[in-house]
């Protein structure tokens, strides 16, 4: 392969949100209403659309005939560059929401900056991307702030998923080795300068919604090397299983 | 039994140059919710540039029984309508 | 009202029906439509949620993105059709909240089509082809239906519908012809969804005593046997066409009517289904009981905010 570091630096954005599309596919039917179960569906559905961008991308430049599904669905667990966060699983809804806005407050830095890539496929997906994940900030920012300064019940349970999630956000601004040489290039990004203005923005609405900022100073890490969680396992065993099961088969 | 979300009524311009159009309800907690859901659920293929959301209780309706005295009177003023005036065929632009 | 009054009254409601008036929420209706519609409007919409649940089953375990995305888009629209039908039955005077109670607590019914198991890929193509195929057969003859929110949300449904039978059908055609083991997968669904699917229209005519009051009403324009034919007739021609059998040994085309003849429905299995024994029933409610009960505290933050935000807004005015 041409360019194993921009190949590995697309997975590294593109895992993300196919494992926290997968996540939020586990919860279609079993929202807290209607209405609310439609709209976690659009988000899922806006970040399946990036992950085929992305792995269609990843696909060209591996080359051999291979498609977006065998990039995306017969890796092996260590090959999945993730992020912990976004496996973490849908313990109840205040969960989704916290992991989604922690999430997305860094995925909407990552996409402005991405949007001056001089890799122009990384660009154009950028610039297709940043309208959905500016919605989904604004989305789960605003139910963050409902069950933060709802009732009590929803205040302790918000600040627990907090307090749960906190740990993991450290890694979102770790480079790896791709990483670096990618920002070098003017390809990908430095994500270690977004950190301060991000706790900045999630500390400010954490306020806003009646809620601490853990003190916290101990992290969790190890997705961005394929080092992940207990539950990677069982994702990957469902998104693989029909893959897995009848390999090399149309569907 | 706590109070539910309420319900409220959906607006949608499908594109610019036309009116906002009904299209449906849905429940909501508060009007930003209101909007977020009518963008979720009634133009999710498109159908919208534009949203207006309005509490169905803020709905006044007229009465069906009414529609004697409302509608009926306007049905015989014909001469509201261009129709009502004979001109020769020669007569253009008008 | 006097005796005569009502009666007059339905006199007139009968004759617009007849003439193919809409009924509007806020016009005069006879006690009887209105809780009719009630009971079919909740029961449809309660049909689009708990649908939901089998194919919502496969959304992680799909084999490829792009079946990912579409079953998922699915998934979504059935629930934007409960929704719009769950508003269609509120403009008759009755919550969604009191609905979901006859729901969870058994007292309304839902499709029983659901109540079966979606256990191989296969089945998701065999739900869009057969299950949908059914389901818009019922749906396109009510976009005509007497009441108007009812009508309105069916000429919609059907419009967003067009693409799930497609998606459902195309899957079985992929598996069609692909591997001997895909083939035998698109076999074994059909095999299993083939009878459900039929019984999705209802008991036979002669068991069905509701049939000449909801056809009068425009909530039924063919009886339930009409409808079966033409759903038998119209699908077989597309299992030909995508090499399977229909599961039915007494499947046969009469030339002479220009339809197939079937076997008989085993209407044993229809009314334990119906009464709550199906495969799935308790799976289905338990699931729609757990996310609604799961999701109490989270509706109750939402309005708590939205009083205290009023609040606030109200303080600083003043």
């Amino acid at each position: 392969m041409k360019n194993q570091d921009l190949y590995k630096y697309v997975l590294g954005v593109a895992d993300n949100s196919l494992i926290l599309g997968q996540r939020l596919g586990e919860l279609c039917g079993h929202g807290p209403n209607l209405e609310t179960d439609i709209a976690l569906t659009n988000i899922a559905l806006d970040l399946f659309g990036q992950t085929r961008s992305y792995y269609q991308y990843a696909a060209k430049l591996e080359g051999n005939g291979k498609t977006e599904d065998d990039v995306a669905m017969l890796r092996l667990e260590r090959d999945y560059k993730n992020v912990l966060l976004v496996e973490q699983p849908n313990t109840h809804f205040g969960h989704v929401i916290a992991r989604q806005y922690l999430f997305d407050v860094f995925h909407y830095q990552l996409m402005t900056a991405l949007l001056n890539s001089n890799d122009e496929t990384l660009a154009a997906i950028a610039a297709k991307s940043i309208k959905e994940v500016s919605y989904h900030k604004r989305f789960s920012g605003d139910w963050l702030k409902r069950l933060g300064d709802g009732t009590e019940e929803s205040h302790e349970k918000m600040q627990e998923a907090i307090d749960h999630y906190w740990p993991y956000t450290d890694e979102l601004f770790d480079m790896t080795e791709s990483d670096v040489k990618m920002a070098a290039e003017g390809i990908g990004v430095d994500v270690s300068e977004f950190k301060e203005s991000y706790y900045k923005e999630v500390s400010d609405l954490l306020e806003e919604a009646t809620l601490e900022v853990p003190a916290n100073p101990y992290f969790k890490k190890g997705g961005k090397e394929g080092i992940h969680s207990e539950h990677m396992g069982y994702i990957l065993t469902e998104l693989q299983y029909m893959q897995r099961t009848y390999p090399n088969m149309t569907w | 039994m706590k109070k539910e979300w309420p319900l409220w009524e959906v607006f949608v311009r499908s594109k610019n140059g036309l009116e906002h159009r009904h299209f449906g309800s849905l429940h909501a907690a508060d009007a930003e919710m209101a909007l977020e859901n009518a963008r979720d659920v009634y133009t999710r293929r498109s159908e919208g540039v534009s949203i207006w959301v309005v509490e169905s209780k803020y709905i006044t309706a007229s009465n069906p029984e009414d529609n004697g005295e409302l509608f009926e009177p306007a049905q015989d003023k014909v001469y509201r309508h261009p129709t009502f005036y004979d001109l020769p065929d020669e007569v253009k632009h008008m | 009202m006097s005796e005569k009054e009502i009666k007059n009254l339905e006199e007139i409601f009968e004759a617009r029906i007849a003439r193919d008036d809409k009924i509007e929420p806020k016009d005069w209706m006879p006690e009887k439509y209105r809780k009719t519609h009630i009971r079919q409007i909740s029961q449809h919409a309660h049909s689009e949620v708990v649908g939901m649940l089998p194919e919502g089953n496969w959304i992680t375990r799909a084999p490829s993105l792009r079946r990912k995305a579409a079953l998922l888009a699915k998934v979504q629209d059935e629930g934007g059709h409960g929704l719009y039908l769950y508003s269609a039955a509120e403009t008759l005077g009755i919550s969604r909240e009191e609905m979901y109670e006859q729901l969870h607590s058994g007292k309304a019914k839902y499709s029983s089509i659901f109540n079966y198991p979606s256990i191989t890929w296969a089945d998701i193509g065999a739900i869009g082809w057969l299950v949908d195929g059914a389901a818009i057969i019922n749906q396109v003859a009510l976009c005509g239906t007497s009441f108007g929110p009812y009508a309105r949300a069916m000429v919609r449904i059907c419009k967003e519908e067009s693409f799930h039978q497609r998606q459902g059908y195309e899957i079985m055609l992929t598996l069609s012809r692909g591997t001997e083991e895909q083939k035998a997968m698109a076999q074994d669904a059909l095999n299993r969804w083939w009878w459900p699917s039929l019984m999705m229209f209802g008991p036979r005519d002669e068991d069905s005593p509701h049939t000449a009051q909801s056809m009068k009403w425009k909530l039924k324009r063919k009886t339930n046997d009409e409808l079966r034919q033409q759903f038998v007739d119209q699908t077989v021609p597309q299992a030909d066409i995508l090499g399977i059998s229909v599961p039915d040994p007494d499947l046969k085309f009469n030339s002479e009517t220009g339809h197939y003849e079937f076997g008989e429905i085993n209407w044993d299995e229809f009314w334990q289904v119906v009464k709550g024994h199906g495969p799935c029933n308790k799976e289905r409610m338990e699931a729609r009981v757990g996310a609604w009960e799961g999701g109490a505290w989270v509706r109750d933050a939402a309005m708590a905010y939205a009083e205290k935000q009023e609040k606030r807004k109200v303080a600083k005015a003043s």
